[in-house]
This record gives structure tokens, sequence and C-alpha cells, in this order.
């Protein structure tokens, strides 16, 4: 008998010989980072693991990473890793985008590949500017920013990540910082596990353009007063006391002060199949809901596709091509 | 059974008819029908759909107006006809639509119910053709067919006045039938499968058609009867086929061929959609088809495909070119395989969906940022559509490139006889894909074949070959970003030798006619019939003239530039205001007279037969 070999992956082996060439300080070196110490725990062989980005900042990723990849173009990556997991569902396929990559110019992208369920990871890095442009307000911009493009402040509503993932119908969705590094690991882990499209929204500091942007929710002095960090089955308490919490009122989920009125058995229990409890936790921000806000399971759109070819195949047999060709009215002559 | 009436039957070589009606009239299913017909009993077949964009453009105007033009012959035909010989109008606006198109003498068989006052104001008539002594130049056949089809199906049960109408089609397919002696066993087998759920449908249709055939056979008014003799095409199997019918089993063969799933990434459009709807029943040869959210998406999941190892393929036309550029432009910049497939129509913008027009030539070739070179290649019948299919990718994989297939409006929607090739004699795509590296330290992913040019097509799931690539520049063999000066510059060149050596492996250009003299045409793509014929029919008048079409148009054939030189002057006709004119000026620095037409119609004959005369008469330098 022989018995596989484990594999046995070294956050080293997923680093690439190119030189990291991000700002100092740039949230994105944590996730990195994060992303080369989680992949050697998934137990994927690396040659299966790919890498599809955009354009921007955080679209450098796939050069760091000694993986299969691609660096393609502005918001487009979703449609690649759509191409290539519908050829080879074996693939471990990971999207890797920014605000302005994936839900400005490839907004339109990001939802139909959410919609398809198509197995693939999306890391969606939110820094609220364009880094890589210098400077402009994003689409997650809050109104009113002052950036080079909108010197007097930003007249558009800014678009919340989470809430598009939801009414674009993907099937896991979830929240971190990329300085709280165990937890974005965990959420890495979690969406790697969920077989259909998984979104992960990171919030990621841009040190010279929106520098301080997520502070409540990254510094540790007040972030843990701020971020409600949510488990399947566990109240929804917050607080560095653990002493605050959410119930649900007539205008949904509302913070109360455990204690005299209020204890854990009023407070919501987090249950990430609920749709409409998704909705309302994307719409909050103080807590701040971080980890998984939705799984459910769905047919993926690689499956369908392959489970049509099954039954073609069953109904009608391998495809011949002389069958093909005379599959129509046919004449003889001579 | 009555007494026979006698008929006289004459025999004629070819005949050209135009089934012209509302778009709801059925017109493209009844003109299929008598060309399916006309193939099965051996004549060669050459058709011209032309129907609005409008799916049901307002009833009786001349925007709704819908024909089917079918060529019939005993000899080789290249074109569905210059003129009709015979019109079948089914009402006023297809009438006036069709009228200044007619041959000399032609016959019109006119459907009388449809002339009423409302239906000739909406047409623009002002007064009745039929009366005004307008048509005098014609043989009129003044037949009711709606009131003598509503006769012949008014025991049929469960159809409603609607339905009982939509049968009418049948009814003047019938009396078509009848006029050149054809049988009605191949539509009725049609109409029985076709309507299998509705068997009051097939009823009426069967019942319409037999009245319709039962009409002429009775009425006096038709005193003879046609007859064109099968056509001496090679021996072997046909059948018939269109352009997108074409290049959908082609694609399906060169993956067969391969070994390795087709992918077909489109977003819906006009004329190109068939493709797509041809491709997306055949799961069973593993074709993955994927209808994506816009063109660009097509594009990109095409290029993810490509680089996941599939036969990856696009279709689209101009408008969706324009939004792939961007994608097109990365997959030349990653060398990866895979086919975009034009089905060009008439532009800019949104223009002629329907119409068939040549003008993406230059967009295909040069419409990308930078030094993008894409190889080219246009069919020139619908049958060729079927090898270019195949050879797209042959050329694709070996200079790991995107290649575009041109094909047209036209091309995509006329059908001619094919002759049925044994898939066991076409030859295997020859694929190999690393599995070792290629160097000590690690893979390089652009390291290139010697003698192609063509970088290696390593697939993701191979372990030892993890490598990056992307849309910037980057460092010969190791594909690492790289905005060094020489660098881009041998990047540059490499790109452009690998497409240019192309020229290597494809075919000669070939010549029908003198190897030099006085003119030459050269075409590309649909509009090889009318130039093949025009030039058959000058040359039986014993002129000189040579016709070239070219399949490659980047990179041209090797020996192009020579055979110019060997002529004295050279046409070049094209739907286009002279794109490819343009090319061979610039490449070759030839004089070229150009003869351009964006009518959203094909070349007639004449129209290149009457350039020919002028030129050879000196009235044209």
């Amino acid at each position: 008998m022989t018995i596989a070999e484990p594999i046995t992956l070294t956050r080293k082996d997923f680093q690439s010989d190119q030189t990291v060439r991000w700002c100092p300080g740039c949230g994105d070196y944590a996730i990195l980072a994060q992303m080369q110490k989680t992949l050697p725990e998934l137990g994927i062989p690396k040659e299966r693991i790919v890498f599809i980005s955009g354009i921007g900042c955080s679209s450098r990723f796939p050069y760091y990473m000694d993986t299969y990849g691609i660096h393609s173009i502005h918001g487009r990556a979703p449609t690649l890793a759509t191409g290539l997991k519908v050829v080879n569902p074996e693939l471990s396929v990971w999207v890797i985008t920014g605000d302005g990559d994936g839900l400005s110019i490839g907004g339109n992208h990001l939802i139909h590949a959410c919609r398809r369920n198509v197995d693939i990871n999306i890391v969606l890095f939110n820094n609220r500017i364009y880094g890589l442009t210098k400077g402009q307000y994003s689409p997650t911009s809050p109104q009113g920013i002052r950036t080079k493009s909108s010197p007097m402040g930003s007249l558009e509503t800014p678009l919340n990540p989470i809430s598009v993932a939801l009414a674009a119908e993907a099937t896991f969705i979830a929240r971190t910082v990329d300085v709280i590094q165990s937890h974005m690991g965990d959420m890495f882990r979690r969406a790697a596990a969920h077989k259909g499209v998984s979104f992960v929204e990171v919030f990621q500091n841009c040190v010279i353009f929106n520098d301080g942007a997520w502070e409540p929710y990254s510094n540790r002095k007040v972030r843990d007063d701020n971020n409600l960090y949510l488990e399947p089955g566990q109240p929804m308490i917050f607080g560095k006391k653990r002493d605050k919490g959410l119930v649900l009122g007539a205008r949904g989920l509302e913070v109360v002060e455990l204690g005299e009125k209020y204890d854990e058995k009023d407070l919501v229990v987090h249950d990430p199949t609920n749709v409409e409890l998704a909705f309302l936790l994307s719409r909050l921000d103080y807590p701040m809901p971080l980890g998984v806000i939705l799984e459910v399971q769905k047919r993926t759109y690689e499956d369908g596709l392959w489970g049509q070819v099954a039954q073609a195949k069953e109904q009608k047999g391998e495809g011949d091509l002389r069958t093909l060709y005379y599959n129509a009215d046919t004449w003889t002559v001579g | 059974m009555t007494e026979k009436r006698p008929v006289s039957v004459r025999e004629l070589e070819s005949v050209v008819i135009r089934f012209a009606g509302d778009s709801g009239d059925g017109m493209q299913l009844t003109g299929n029908q008598f060309t399916n017909t006309a193939a099965i009993v051996g004549n060669d077949i050459s058709t011209l759909p032309d129907y609005p964009a409008e799916i049901r453009a307002p009833a009786g105007t001349l925007a709704g107006v819908s024909g089917f033009q079918v060529q019939l012959a005993e000899t080789d035909i290249w074109t569905p006809g210059d003129a009709p010989d015979v019109l079948i109008a089914m009402n006023p606006a297809a009438l006036k639509a069709s009228l200044g198109d007619l041959g000399q003498g032609a016959s019109i068989i006119v459907n009388t119910d449809a002339f009423t006052p409302a239906n000739l104001a909406k047409a623009g008539y002002e007064t009745n053709p039929l009366e005004d002594g307008s048509l005098n130049a014609f043989h009129v056949y003044e037949v009711p067919i709606t009131s003598m089809n509503r006769a012949a199906v008014k025991d049929v049960k469960g159809l409603s006045p609607k339905e009982v109408d939509r049968s009418q089609n049948f009814f003047a397919l019938g009396l078509v039938y009848w006029i050149y002696d054809r049988p009605l066993e191949n539509t009725i087998r049609w109409i029985k499968k076709k309507f299998a759920k509705r068997p009051e449908v097939v009823e009426a249709n069967i019942k319409a058609l037999q009245a319709g055939y039962f009409f002429g056979d009775t009425t006096e008014a038709f005193q003879v009867r046609y007859r064109i003799k099968s056509a001496s095409l090679p021996a072997g199997t046909y059948r018939k086929v269109s352009g997108n019918e074409a290049i959908a089993m082609g694609l399906v063969t060169a993956a067969k061929k391969a070994n390795k799933p087709l992918f077909y990434g489109s977003y819906p459009i006009t004329p190109a959609s068939d493709i797509l709807h041809a491709l997306s029943p055949l799961r069973n040869f593993e074709v993955l088809t994927v209808q994506a959210e816009d063109e660009i998406a097509a594009m990109g999941a095409t290029i993810g495909a490509a680089f996941g190892g599939a036969l990856a393929v696009t279709g689209t036309s101009g408008p969706g070119i324009a939004l792939k550029s961007e994608a097109m432009n990365l997959a030349v910049m990653l060398e990866l395989p895979m086919v975009i497939i034009d089905v060009q129509r008439g532009g800019p913008s949104t223009g002629l969906p329907t119409k068939v027009e040549q003008a993406d030539l230059l967009q295909v070739m040069f419409g990308r940022n930078g030094e993008s070179p894409i190889a080219v290649v246009a069919p020139a019948t619908p049958s060729e559509c079927f090898d270019f299919a195949i050879e797209a990718f042959r050329l694709a994989i070996r200079a790991m490139t995107p290649v575009v297939l041109l094909s047209d409006g036209y091309l995509a929607n006329s059908s001619e006889p094919w002759q049925i090739p044994d898939p066991d004699e076409i030859p295997p795509l020859h694929i190999e894909h690393p599995r070792t590296t290629n160097n000590e330290d690690h893979f390089l992913p652009y390291k290139r074949d010697p003698e192609t040019l063509g970088r290696p097509w390593a697939l993701p799931g191979t372990p030892g070959l993890e490598h990056r690539i992307g849309g910037l520049e980057k460092s010969p063999e190791y594909g690492n970003v790289s905005y060094a000066p020489r660098d881009h510059q041998q990047m540059v060149n490499e790109r452009a030798a690998k497409v240019a050596r192309l020229a290597d492996v494809i075919p000669e250009q070939t010549v029908f006619g003198p190897e030099s003299g006085k003119l030459l045409i050269v075409g590309w793509g649909s509009t090889y019939g009318a130039i093949h014929a025009a030039v058959s029919q000058a040359r039986a008048k014993g002129q000189t003239v040579a016709h070239a079409h070219i399949r490659y148009l980047n990179p041209f054939p090797k020996n192009l530039g020579d055979i110019l030189n060997r002529y004295e002057k050279v046409l070049v006709p094209e739907l286009n205001m002279g794109q490819l004119s343009l090319l061979l000026r610039a490449r070759y620095l030839r004089e070229i007279i150009p003869l351009n037409k964006v009518q959203g119609q094909p070349f007639k004959v004449a129209e290149i037969s009457t350039m020919i005369d002028r030129i050879l008469a000196g009235d044209i330098s």
C-alpha cells in the first residue's frame, strides 16, 4: 500500500523572485504575507494555484506569488478567471482586485462572476482611493472627500462592496482588515474552502493617498470597540469589554448595552446562511461587521456546465464529427 | 385524377428567384425550404437572405420587407444572381422594394389580396401598380394567395385566423414548386418535424403547400413549367451550408483534432449569434459555450480559457471587436493562442446590423494601442468558413498568438452546397504543452522556438512550470516586468516577427486566369463569387483578366507582391471605402484602382464587369 505524500509547502515556496515594489508601509504587504502564509495550510499543490489580477496597486500581487498568474487589464480579472476555471475546474483560482478595479471599471464583471457562482476566490483590497493613478477618489470613497480630482469634495455616494456582492448573489461574503493578520488568514482559509464564488473585502490602508481611512477598525487602541467579529452560532457581542451587542429592532440591527436591560440571550445570533440578516449586517458601520457575513451552498457554474457535458454525452454519445456534418439534408452526386 | 392540361416544359440553365414579404411572413423559411429542395435534387445553389434588423417592423411598410434570393443552376454558380427572374411579392411593399432589382421581362407573382388601399398607402403607392400599367414590362401573375389559402385550410380545426394566414407562405412555396417542377416531399417531411407538437399546424401547412402546387397545376395562368437540370458538381455527398454553420462545424472539428475541449465565449450580436446557437447544443463534443455579460467579458474569458489549455474562441461583429480591442491586445501581449471571429456588418457604430460590409479590415489590423500585430484570415465562401476555422487555429497554435477570422453578414447567412469531408482525412492539430522546465533555474515562459518564435504553452497544473504573464512589457525569455529600452524593442520585434513568419507556412497566392497581362482583380472575403463570375464572363468574351483572391490578409502570401507587378493594372473591389487598397499600396507601392461599395449589399456581377470593360477600354487608369 502506498500512501500519498502529504504536501509540505512553506511560506517561502510561494514567494517569487521578484522584488516587491509597493510603497513602504502599504497595507498590501500584510495581505501578501498573510496569503503566502495561509496557502501552504490549504493542502493544494502550488501548481494548481492561479492568481489573476486587473490593474492597480493591488493587481501587482500575482508577480510576487510563485504560482501561476496573470496580471491582466483593468477590471477584467473575473472574466479571465471564469474562462480558466471553466476549462480546468481542478485549479484554485484567485482574483486580486481593488475598489477601483473591481467596483468601478470592472463592476460589471464582478457582479456577473458572483451571480454565476464560478468557484473562484475574489479578494478586493479596499483603500477607498485610487493609488496607482496618484490619489483620485474611488467608488468607495466617502462623499465629500477632497482629492486631486475633487478639490471641492466628491459628490458621489460610495458603493458598499458587501451590499454589492449580496445583491449580485455571491454565495460567500466576508470582510477583514489588513492589519488583523490572523483574522485575515482565517477569511482566506474559509474562502478557499467554500465551493462557489467567494468574495472577501479587505480594509487596506494606502499610506500615501488615504492614510488612516480605516483607523477606527484597524488601530489596536480603538478597533475592538468598533469591530464586530462575527462567528456562526454566536451572539453579536462587541466592545473591548464585550459590553455591547446587537438586537433586531424595528429599523434593523440596533446597538444595545448589555447589563440591566439586555443580556446575551436577547442578542441576534449570527447565521451566515440567512441572506436577510446578511443584508442588515452589510448596511452597518457601527459596529463594523468583520468575518463571514454570508455562506450559502449553490451549484457552481463550472459544475453545471460539465454536468451538461456529461448529460449530453450520456444522451447523445460522445460527439462524432461525421454525425455532426450529416445532421442536415444531404444528397449524393456521381 | 383529372386530365392533364397541356403545359410545356422549358429547360433552363439557371434561374434567380426572390421571395419577398413582411418580416413576419416567413420569407426566410420559404426561401430556405426552396433552396433545400433545389440542393437535394442536385442544383448548384447560392443564396442571399436580406432582412431588416427589426424583428417585426410595422407590417406592410418598406422598412419591414424581408427578402430571400436564391440562384439555382445546372452549372457552377458563384453568386445569388444580380437580378431576379422571378419575384414572389406577398404585398405592395415587397413589390416596391424589389422592383428596381428585377431583370428584363422578369415574372412577378403577386398576392393580390394584399393590394388593399391601406397596404398600397403604407408602401407609398399612389395608384395600384397592378392597374396603372407600371408593370407592363413584366409578366405579372395575379394570385389571390390569402383568400385561396384560407379556403384551402378552412377545415383544419384549432387554428386562429392569424395562424391560418401564417400558412400562406407555404401556398406560395407550393406554387413555385409546381412552376419549377420540384417535389414536395422534402418540405412536407420538414413541416412534420418542425411543428411536431402542433398537429393542426402541420396539417394546415401541408394543405397550404399542396393547394399552392395544385393551383399551379390547374390554373390556366401558367402555361410553362421550368426545369433546371442537376449541376455537375464533383462526385461526393453534399449538404447545404451557410458561413456561420460552417464556422461552427470547423471550430468543433479543430477541437476534436486537437483532442481538447472547445471554449466559445460570446455576447449575442447580429450577425454572429448563429455561431453561438450552433455551438451551444454540442455539449457532447465538450463544447463549453459561455454567454458572457458583455463583449469584453467574452474576450477575457476566452483568454482565460486559452491560458487553461482549451481551444478558445470568441465570436462577434464589428461593434464587438471595438469593445474587445483592449483584451485582444492583452492576448497579443500574453502570447496565447486563440481565434477571434468577426462577422462584419455595416458600420460605423451600430450601423446596419443585418447588412454586409467589409469595413473592419483596418480595425482588426490596427485598432489597438501600441505595436500589436495580429494574424488575419478571410474565407471567401461559406464552405471555406469551415476550412478557415481550422486553419486559424493552426496558425494561432504555431505562433502562440490570437488570429482573427474575418467573415461577414453575407457569408454568414448565405448558403451553398458543401461537399462533406471525411473527418478522418482532416489532419490532427498537433499541440505540445511542456511538462518539464526549459531552464535549470526556473521556467522561462517567453523562451521562443527558434523556428516559429512561438513561446511554450505551459498550462497551470503543471508542476515546476509556475510562471506569471501580464500586460506589462517584459524581459525577453524571462517574461519578468521590464521597461528597459532594449527589452521593449526586442519584444516588439519578436511579436511582429512571429506573425510575419506565418508566411512560411501559408499557401502561396494563386491566380485564376492568365499569369500576367492587362488586368488583375484582387479581392478578399465574400466578394469572391461576384469577382469570379465577372472574370469568368470576361475571359469567355476574350478579355485578358485575372483574379487573385486573398485569404491571408496578415501576413500576406509571400508571392503577392510579385503577382501584383505582373499586370498592367490592378483593380480592388471591396465592400468598404478602400481598406485592402490602402494596405496593398502601402506594402507594395503599387498603384491600385479601387472599386468601393457600401450599400449593405454584395457586389453584383455586372458592377465588376462594367469596371473591367471600362478599364480595358482605357476609360479608367
